[in-house]
């Protein structure tokens, strides 16, 4: 006879092990297990048997790999953490005697440590890290609009903020952006960085409410991860642009060069002198985005690289197949998008959200300014007669330039996502904006597509589906419909009519010709749909499942698409409706 | 006694000349008090001798007080009259509480203060007013009851009082401060100690310090401080990927890469989370109701959608920094799963069959509607020229019908009002019979139908089986084996019965549920169900003879059939079908179902396939020499199926259920053992209407043409074509 075997002593309950027994294994206390497996992007697995697992009990416990905790074994950071812990206690203690030399001196030994290795091994490629950038992006924008508090370190917003702005400038000097959507959350971005696409959300710039059911600590454990990866994967991204990182403006005295004359620009550069301290200066004019960043090599060089690269493209396009062709389209297109407000001068108005704006729109080759008060940064002055744009958020009744538009700050988002300059018609100060589209909808398959999104497309296509032609065919619509019901009323009567003159002759019995049977043979369609029915029966069990699943999603998702498409017409009846009322009225008075 | 009350008394006084001594102003008002209130008081005739003894007490105290009082009070110049001390001892107490009393109070020798008489009328006052020039500065002393005329030194105190200075005039706030260490150097010294000896030798504690400190150095456990830096505390940036893209990994870290599953993306936004989005989605207030009752994992949205009119009026989403923390929270707690997606076309999921329209003929529209029966039909039978066909209803009518023209030539009325279970045509071509189970009866009828030649012959066939004399013996003796009751035989002779076609009669111990006929047509098997092993019984026409073949049944039975062409009988019961080999007695083959209650049977006509239909709505075909499971499973019913049959001729099945639909199937048997059936369904036959929840209840096929006939609870037989 063999040796019993015991229970649980092989299989899966060997693979796994609960939080506390790992917590007891590294040495470490809750909070700072929590911190390293943040750190180290361990994450718990859920056990396919829980309960063999579990050792037969059915209490509910979070499991980890025990491989994942063996490799946490090895971490050096947990040794910075025991160190962290006792220079807690440490200074504790000195404070409580009161001996301020000793624990000034224990203060400035404050054990310090570093991930960066942490950061290369959960990215062991450059592009891994680029591909989890969102969250990082999002977390970062966050914390440099926090204010700072017990919990948050000043260095660590300012950080944040550093980096944000870093980043941006990098989605400017290479027009990576892509797509734009306001929403009633914040901002979300989306660009492409290393061909990956990389979507972020800013929030509104108001303050946030302080949240009291939120562990800051957990959060800033992930700012520390985030802010040393997101460093790292700046540098080389800066490295590949050969830009300087950090990044640096050429000179500040070139800050004012396009300003016309010299009094002028005098006077600037006294009032920006005197807006702050000239340590400030020099990062505010960076986080103001609004001039190109200094660069390794010459702007000779560059003309060159981009005449080598021209000579590359056209090499290139000799020898084409079809799908070939259709990838050199998709990037003709892009490279357009890019230069979508190449040679736009846009001026903000104070209401609109500079940060924002000025991001997108010289992430598309424009030029953009704003009143030399409301911040560092603005290059030319309301009354420049070159401005074309001039984007503004509030009823305004005069315009005192012609030479420009002015337009509300949706045009941009718009143009941005139809990867063209809309018609500013709809979109100037006072209008009924048109609805604001998110670009992230996937259309396909049968999905709702607003009616809005239609004619953006069809613009795209070329066609002029008249989109602000609306009202003028509603009116045409209108008359042609009044004229159509007068003439059904007359038709009506008419029948009626003859209706009568049929019952009159109607009593005399005669023969009548049959009915024929309807007819038994289906049409082809019905046909083809009766076979599909009776194979469907046949599909085998395992399968129908999956079938009637992916069936049922269809139909969901198209019975969403029906409902909305129903209450959208019932809304546009109801204007339509009361337009035509209004009109009536009018013609009446 | 009243030696200790003075006692007492008198130590109250010392210490009231204590406080005084403290606010000697305070002292001095008293003393005034008392001036002031001999004038005033008009003393009562009552109380005088009161009065006199509280003079001389008082007079006596105030001496001795005074004695006591001097060293204290040095600046009462006042003598304090001695005449009368009416000091109340009440205390700090609200001097209403003696409004209702003739007294005040109590003086030192505890007898009582009487009111002073006050009978002042307004006119008093005013004139009192108008002509005392000291009006403005009497006070009404609440607790000796009397007015009381302020001093100017009084006023005075007051009026400091009220400046918040000190009580007195004599000090000074602000006096020079006298430095007593300065900072000139002084000739003398403070103290005068010589200094000891101590003091000018070296320590040897610091020596001992100093070396450890020196030796710390020296063995470099002691390092200076570093100076401090900006750049330490800066996070320091630089090309992390620089060595390991040149760097192959080790298989470790290649296993961890690989084990590592990267966090999901959170959804992008749709349309709906737009600030100014189009107006279909905005949700009506309902919607918004329903939203906020909602739990919150329930929710589709995790907001409510809004519509801003311009940008400018967006305020900070209030949940902004809970939604990045949910994140956070989902990134480190939540377990991850790689999750095979299946990206199917579900066209291809749908088998590639071959198509009905190539696997004609099969029935494919209805034809005619055989009406006539005034409750459900439960049961059908074509006979085998396929001219006529038996129906049996609920009412216990059977009627036969020519199937090319729908009318119905033959009613047979005189079998009782029980519902008719079953009718079955005996399949032999030479006689014309009709086996018809109701109640606890089989009734075996000639209905007189078709040829003259044959359904005469039948008669006569009938009359010459006689059951043996001795087989009835052996019969009983059998029965009386198996404790069984062997069913009497009873031929029908004259009347109406026979008129109506009846001929045999084989009355069983209980209700008799489905009968059917042995191929060539001279055994009859049927089912009775209930418990025990009586539950199938055979019956022999030719020699009018039954027997109960099994001795012990497992199990109700459900239904029985025979082989077509060899002798053997399978026995339904609610989950197995038993196949028993008549000759050898013994059982061949049990096959299992899949099922939870199996409804009805039906047999290939080659024998080697199997047809079963159960009310779990499941058909299951069974190829005999593959298996005892089902080889195919088909679940087209959506409600229970009643019945199933097959084609005698073509390669069709069919099955009736109780969704009113008769769904008729291709179904090709290869004469090569090595091809599987071919199964396809063909065609939904619908028309019947589902009444009481009950649908098709019989099927039959026609005999040679491709043709399915289907009974069902709305009292209609319908022929497809």
């Amino acid at each position: 006879m063999g040796k019993i075997k015991k229970k649980y002593e092989a299989g899966a309950a060997t693979q796994y092990i609960s939080r506390k027994q790992a917590c007891r294994k590294l040495q470490l206390s809750l909070a700072d297990f929590r911190r390293l497996c943040i750190l180290k992007g361990i994450y718990p697995h859920e056990p396919v048997h829980k309960k063999r697992v579990n050792k037969g009990s059915t209490t509910n416990k979070t499991f980890y790999f025990l491989k994942d905790i063996q490799f946490l074994l090895h971490e050096p950071v947990i040794n910075k953490f025991r160190e962290y812990k006792i220079y807690v206690r440490r200074l504790k203690k000195a404070e409580a005697r009161l001996e301020k030399g000793i624990a000034n001196h224990i203060r400035e030994n404050k054990p310090t440590y570093r991930i960066d290795h942490i950061v290369r091994e959960r990215y062991p490629n450059f592009i891994d890290a680029v591909r989890d950038l969102d969250d990082a992006l999002c977390m970062c924008f966050l914390f440099a609009t926090l204010p700072k508090s017990g919990r948050l370190h000043i260095q660590t917003i300012d950080l944040c903020r550093k980096l944000t702005v870093e980043f941006m400038h990098y989605v400017i000097a290479t027009r990576s952006l892509r797509k734009v959507f306001v929403s009633i959350k914040g901002f979300y971005f989306q660009a492409e960085v290393m061909s990956q696409p990389i979507t972020w959300i800013i929030p509104h710039s108001f303050p946030h409410n302080h949240p009291t059911d939120v562990d800051f600590r957990v959060m800033s454990t992930f700012t520390e991860f985030y802010t040393a990866m997101l460093g790292f994967v700046l540098y080389k991204l800066y490295q590949t642009q050969n830009l300087h990182y950090p990044p640096r403006i050429p000179l500040l005295s070139n800050v004012n060069v396009t300003l016309n004359d010299d009094n002028k620009k005098r006077k600037r550069k006294e009032e920006i002198q005197n807006l702050c301290d000239e340590n400030e200066k020099s990062l505010e004019v960076v986080a103001s985005l609004n001039m190109p960043l200094a660069q390794f090599q010459d702007a000779n060089d560059q003309e060159e690289d981009a005449a080598a690269d021209e000579e590359v493209e056209d090499l290139l396009k000799e020898g084409l197949t079809e799908t070939q062709e259709e990838d050199q389209k998709k990037s003709e297109d892009e490279i357009k998008q890019r230069k979508l407000f190449e040679g736009c001068k846009m001026f903000l108005s104070r209401e609109v959200p500079r940060e924002a704006m000025v991001f997108i729109i010289r992430s598309f080759g424009g030029e953009v300014s704003w009143d030399i008060t409301a911040g560092l940064g603005s290059t030319f002055s309301i009354d420049d007669e070159k401005i074309t744009h001039q984007i503004v958020d509030r009823p305004m009744n005069e315009k005192p330039y012609i030479s420009r538009y002015y337009v509300q700050p949706q045009w941009i988002f718009d143009s941005v996502n139809a990867k063209m300059q809309l018609p500013v018609k709809g979109y100037l100060p006072g209008d009924v904006l048109p609805p604001h589209l998110s670009p992230f909808v996937n259309e396909e398959n049968g999905a709702y597509v607003p009616p809005e999104r239609q004619k953006v497309i069809a613009l795209q296509r070329g066609e002029d589906p008249g989109i602000n032609a609306d009202e003028d065919e509603l009116s045409e619509e209108d008359e042609s419909e009044e004229e159509q019901e007068e003439e059904d009323g007359e038709s009506d009567e008419e029948k009626v009519k003859e209706n009568i003159d049929e019952e009159d002759e109607s009593p005399v019995v005669a023969i009548t010709p049959g009915k024929k049977d309807v007819d038994r043979k289906l049409n082809p369609d019905q046909i083809a749909a009766e076979e599909k029915r009776l194979a469907v029966m046949m599909i085998p069990k395992k399968q129908r499942r999956l079938y009637e699943k992916i069936k049922y999603g269809e139909r969901r998702k198209k019975r969403e698409a029906e409902q909305l498409t129903q209450k959208r017409k019932a809304i546009d009846d109801e204007k339509k409706a009361t337009r035509k009322k209004e009109k009536r009225r009018k013609r009446a008075a | 006694m009243k030696a200790k009350k003075r006692q007492f008394l008198e130590e109250n006084t010392s210490l009231s000349l204590n406080q005084e001594s403290l606010f000697p102003s305070k002292g001095k008002l008293d003393i005034d008090d008392e001036d002031s209130s001999d004038e005033s008081v008009v003393e009562s005739s009552d109380e005088e001798v009161l009065e006199k003894e509280t003079e001389y007490f008082n007079k006596l105290q105030a001496k001795s007080a005074q004695t006591i009082e001097k060293p204290y009070s040095s600046d009462v110049d006042d003598d304090v009259s001695d005449d009368e001390d009416l000091r109340n001892t009440v205390g700090n107490i609200p001097m209403e509480w003696y409004e209702n009393f003739p007294h005040i109070g109590y003086d030192l020798d505890g007898r009582t203060i009487s009111k002073p008489i006050r009978n002042q009328d307004e006119l008093d006052k005013f004139l009192d007013k108008m002509e005392n020039k000291n009006y403005w500065r009497t006070v009404h002393d609440k607790q000796t009851g009397r007015d009381h005329v302020l001093t100017s030194e009084e006023l005075q105190l007051i009026q400091r009082l009220k400046k918040g200075s000190f009580y007195t005039s004599g000090i000074d706030p602000h006096e020079p401060y006298v430095d007593f260490f300065t900072h000139e150097k002084m000739i003398h010294p403070v103290t005068n100690i010589p200094e000891h000896k101590r003091s000018f030798t070296p320590s040897i504690i610091e020596k001992r310090k100093v070396g450890k400190l020196v030796h710390a150095i020296k063995m470099g456990w002691l390092k200076p401080r570093k100076p401090k830096t900006d750049e330490s505390e800066e996070p320091k940036f630089y090309d992390l990927w620089e060595e390991t893209e040149s760097k192959t990994p080790t298989n470790s870290e290649l296993a961890r890469q690989k084990m590592a599953i990267p966090a999901p993306k959170t959804q992008l936004p749709g349309h709906e989370a737009s600030y100014n989005p189009p107006p279909e989605y905005l949700p009506s207030q309902e919607e918004i109701d329903k939203w906020k009752e909602d739990d919150e994992d329930e929710r589709k949205l995790d907001f409510i959608p809004e519509k801003f009119d311009s940008l400018r009026q967006v305020p900070q989403y209030p949940t902004f920094i809970q939604e990045r923390f949910s994140r956070c929270l989902d990134l480190y707690l939540c377990p991850r799963q790689r999750k095979m997606k299946v990206m199917v076309n579900p066209e291809e999921l749908i088998p590639n069959l071959p198509k009905p329209k190539d696997l004609q003929p099969f029935p494919t529209f209805q034809a005619l509607c055989y009406k006539g029966h005034k409750a459900m039909v439960r049961t059908i039978s074509v006979d085998s020229t396929g001219q006529w066909l038996a129906s049996g209803s609920d009412d216990g009518i059977i009627r036969v019908w020519e199937v090319a023209t729908s009318r119905c030539l033959r009613e047979i009325t005189t079998l009782g009002d029980q519902p008719v279970k079953c009718v079955s045509w005996c399949p032999n071509k030479s006689v014309c019979l009709l086996a018809v189970a109701l109640e606890n009866k089989i009734v075996i009828i000639n209905p007189s139908i078709g040829d003259k030649l044959i359904y005469s012959a039948t008669d006569s066939l009938l009359q010459s089986f006689q059951p043996l004399a001795d087989e009835e013996t052996t019969n009983k003796q059998e029965s009386e084996k198996s404790n069984a009751v062997i069913p009497p035989w009873k031929t029908v002779e004259t009347g109406l019965p026979y008129q109506d076609g009846q001929r045999l009669v084989i009355t069983h111990p209980k209700d008799v549920s489905k009968v059917t006929w042995h191929a060539k047509g001279d055994y009859l098997a049927c089912v009775v169900p209930g418990n025990g092993h009586a539950q199938v019984f055979l019956h022999q026409l030719t020699k009018q003879r039954s027997q109960t073949p099994f001795t012990k049944c497992k199990g109700a039975v459900q239904s029985v059939l025979f082989h077509p062409t060899r002798p053997f009988l399978f026995v339904a019961t609610q989950q197995y079908v038993r196949v028993y080999n008549l000759v050898k007695q013994q059982l061949t083959k049990k096959l299992m179902a899949n099922s939870k209650w199996i409804s009805s049977l039906a047999i290939h006509p080659g024998g080697d396939n199997l047809l079963v239909g159960s009310y779990d709505c499941r058909l299951s075909w069974f190829d005999m020499d593959l298996s005892t499971k089902p080889y195919k499973t088909m679940r087209y019913h959506k409600r229970a199926i009643r019945s199933c049959c097959y084609h005698p001729k073509y390669p069709l099945f069919a099955s009736g259920g109780d969704d009113g639909n008769v769904v008729v199937s291709h179904g090709m048997v290869y004469s090569d053992l090595m091809q599987n059936p071919l199964i396809v369904p063909v065609k939904v036959l619908k028309g019947h209407k589902v009444e009481r929840n009950l649908g098709v209840l019989d099927c039959c096929f026609h005999p040679h043409q491709p043709w399915i006939f289907s009974s069902a609870a709305d009292k209609t037989i319908r022929l497809f074509t």
